[in-house]
């Protein structure tokens, strides 16, 4: 048998240095690297003669040959006509698939762009219609109370919904955010055999469409318990729909914690509940953050449910328990139904207002969410070295009080 | 003989086997608090979202009792002359989303196949920024771009989308008159078309995460073998790429779909609601159930009420059952099979 593998390894030995070939010199050139990625400059040319004819065709056919008109068609035309003939031009030195990849990949790429154009163009034009209102400083102090509807946009302004936002949000995260959290604890630390049965209900809820949260609040807390419309009902429609999201996304985040980082807790002695409170949560701590914002910024932006359960007021009231409280949301689509060119304008501000505190919330998340899960940023990293070295003079000072010999740990 | 020699303290073989231990965990005061804590967190959040499906039934009994089936087929909606139903409002629903997923999906599948296929690293994570932010946006600041400044852009197309291909019924506009260019172009206005544009906005970044999760599971080997045959970019997306990703992009359309049923605000702006069945995608009018809701839900009666209870319902059943089945979708197939949608 050993003689059958070294006679093996004879062959391929002898193989070997059959193959091999000499170099014949040393002045043989190594033939140049294929490039296998990036753009070649036939393909730029190609792409940049594609656009340029196609956009004066374009301009030949709108106008001059052609009764057709209007900014989107002349977009949709010149995009066709690109497409046409930056296959013809590619086809002139390229074989069938590649001319194929090459298409499909424009198309890929315009559709993106297209994504990206259009959610530029809601951003400027929201933040372009509401210049004129926002300019004005008392559109930030003043709330709507005794302006008309006509009356310049030098006064007048929406702290009455700014500041509605603001209380309802945080009526909402009273109730959602203990309740969500627990309820992902729930589904993910114990084991109970309701959990699949919970989490199918929670995942249904996430199709509950917004009016419906509204709707229900309005029935029962309204028109059964006789209490009035007010910030308070809002709030609960709000939290209805803001509880599923946080509780899914939550459920995502402790279900990425390490097994067995549990498992060492357990290992000390720790009980559950000290392993959850001291272990789990810390650990997701960031991720439970940004399962906060994201259900914090779809509440924000809910219109239906606050529309039915919290009335519409142009005065400021702080008070969630009684009268009418407007949101932001609210207010804008309020101010845009009517009809004068000065409400319109305030409605286009409340939009860019709420907007950007969209924006802002969304980049606390992405801020907060980029980091992966029991990854500590540096001042969390001192404060739990400070921590320890706190534990370890606790534990020195037990120790030699306990009339012990307190053990060299260096 | 080894073991007898070996093991020192070991009974001899004629002792009688030990017991298994019990492993019985026996929690102490604190776990059992929190376990009940957190069953009761469950329990209230199973019971609430329990209450809002049951008290809309309950709610909704006396309307659908009064009608029966006939709630179903009607195009009317006058409860305080008992003749209403949704036929109207739910074809209206069912048509501004499909308007939206037939303009959502190639974009969404696009943008999900660019992110992960073609996209530049350095590009990928704003791309998928972007696709995130554009499902935060809050739908009423969808709702006034698309009547202040998509209306306006479409009406032209949709003119001549009625001109060249009026003579499909889905297209046809009663009253426009495509001789004459001076026609009033208010008739294209407030639109199905026009509100389901601005509904595949919202729908667009929910189809899109979904589909880019799955095109992100593509086995490399896969990938690469397509490669090493030969193929192109674009063909190994065709081969493997798409089949591969095939139940997340049914999946995903749905959920979007899902989403696109129960959109409320963004259509309350945009569409001139009507009471009669209007197959015309481009003609002024349309109307959906929610926004049915948003209009009427301060009538008195109590009996109108649940009429509207009844309208949300269907509503509600519509979209559950399109969401499990895009779950049902996403996780039969080969890339879900690991995650649990």
């Amino acid at each position: 048998m050993t003689a059958a593998i070294s006679q093996r390894a004879a062959n391929v030995q002898q193989q070997a240095t059959t193959v091999i070939a000499r170099r014949s010199s040393a002045a043989a050139v190594a033939p140049p690297r294929r490039a296998i990625g990036g753009t070649s400059r036939q393909d730029a040319m190609a792409l940049a003669g594609a656009a340029a004819s196609s956009l004066c065709t374009t301009m030949l056919l709108f106008g001059r040959l052609t009764p057709l008109s209007g900014r989107l068609g002349f977009v949709i035309v010149w995009f066709i006509i690109f497409l046409g003939i930056y296959a013809a031009l590619l086809s002139l030195t390229e074989d069938r698939p590649a001319v194929v990849d090459r298409v499909m990949a424009a198309l890929l790429t315009s559709a993106s762009v297209l994504a990206g154009v259009a959610l530029a163009s809601v951003i400027i034009f929201v933040l372009w219609r509401g210049r004129t209102a926002l300019v004005h400083s008392n559109f930030f102090t003043q709330d709507l109370s005794v302006t008309g509807p006509s009356e310049p946009l030098s006064v007048g302004g929406i702290t009455h919904a700014i500041a509605g936002t603001l209380i309802m949000t945080a009526i909402s995260l009273v109730i959602t955010v203990p309740l969500g959290v627990a309820c992902a604890v729930f589904l993910n630390e114990t084991r109970s055999r309701a959990t699949s049965l919970v989490r199918t209900v929670v995942t249904a809820m996430t199709a509950l469409p917004s009016i419906l949260a509204g709707l229900f609040i309005f029935a029962t807390w309204v028109l059964i318990l006789g209490f009035p419309r007010s910030g308070l009902a809002a709030s609960i429609a709000m939290s209805i729909m803001m509880l599923p999201i946080i509780i899914r996304s939550a459920d995502v985040v402790l279900r990425l914690v390490p097994g067995n980082l549990r498992e060492a807790s357990a290992a000390l002695g720790a009980p559950q509940w000290r392993t959850v409170w001291q272990i789990v949560l810390p650990t997701a701590r960031s991720g439970l953050t940004t399962a906060v914002i994201l259900g914090v910024a779809r509440g924000v932006g809910e219109t239906a449910p606050v529309l039915l359960t919290a009335g519409f007021t142009n005065t400021m009231n702080v008070n969630p328990t009684k009268n009418p409280m407007v949101s932001l949301p609210l207010a804008a689509f309020k101010l845009v139904s009517a009809a004068e060119p000065n409400l319109i304008a305030r409605g286009f501000a409340t939009a860019a207002v709420l907007m950007l505190l969209v924006l802002i919330l969304f980049t606390a998340a992405r801020v907060l969410g980029g980091r992966p899960v029991g990854r500590l940023t540096k001042r969390q990293a001192r404060a739990a070295t400070a921590q320890s070295a706190r534990d370890r003079v606790r534990i020195d000072a037990m120790s030699s009080s306990a009339n012990r010999v307190p053990q060299e740990m260096s | 003989m080894e073991l007898m020699t070996s093991i020192p303290g070991v009974a001899d073989a004629n002792a009688p086997a030990p017991q298994p231990r019990e492993l019985q965990a026996h929690p102490g005061r604190g776990d059992r608090y929190f376990n009940r804590g957190a069953s009761l967190s469950g329990l209230t959040v199973l019971s609430v979202m329990a209450a809002v499906g049951l008290f809309l039934g309950i709610q909704a009994w006396q309307a659908l009792s009064a009608t029966g089936f006939s709630f179903l087929t009607t195009a009317e909606w006058q409860p305080d002359r008992n003749k209403f139903g949704i036929a109207e409002v739910m074809l209206g629903t069912v048509l501004i989303a499909l308007v939206a997923g037939i303009v959502a999906f190639p974009i969404a599948m696009s943008t999900a196949l660019f992110i992960t296929e073609v996209a530049p690293k350095w590009l990928r994570s704003s791309l998928v920024a972007l696709v995130d932010l554009m499902a935060a946006v809050p739908s009423v600041v969808y709702g006034l771009w698309g009547l202040f400044l998509l209306q306006g852009q479409v009406v032209g197309v949709s003119r001549w989308i009625n001109t060249w291909f009026g003579w499909i019924p889905f297209f046809a506009v009663d009253g426009a008159d495509p001789n004459s260019p001076l026609s009033a172009a208010t008739v294209y206005t407030a639109s199905t078309l026009v509100a389901g544009i601005v509904v595949a906005m919202m729908v667009m970044p929910i189809q899109c995460v979904v589909m880019r999760e799955v095109f992100s599971q593509v086995p490399v080997g896969e990938r690469e073998g397509a490669f090493a045959l030969g193929s192109t970019r674009w063909g190994m997306i065709r081969v493997v790429s798409i089949p591969f990703g095939r139940g997340g992009i049914i999946g995903g359309t749905m959920l979007g779909l899902g989403r696109a049923l129960g959109e409320t605000i963004a259509v309350l702006l945009i569409i001139s609601p009507v009471f009669q069945i209007n197959f015309h995608v481009l003609q002024q009018g349309s109307n959906s159930v929610s926004s049915l809701i948003a209009l009427r839900y301060s009538e008195a009666s109590d009996f109108s009420l649940s009429a509207l209870m009844a309208a949300g319902l269907v509503l509600f059943a519509a979209t559950l059952v399109v969401n499990f089945t895009a779950s049902w979708f996403v996780a039969r197939s080969r890339s879900g099979a690991s995650s649990e949608a």
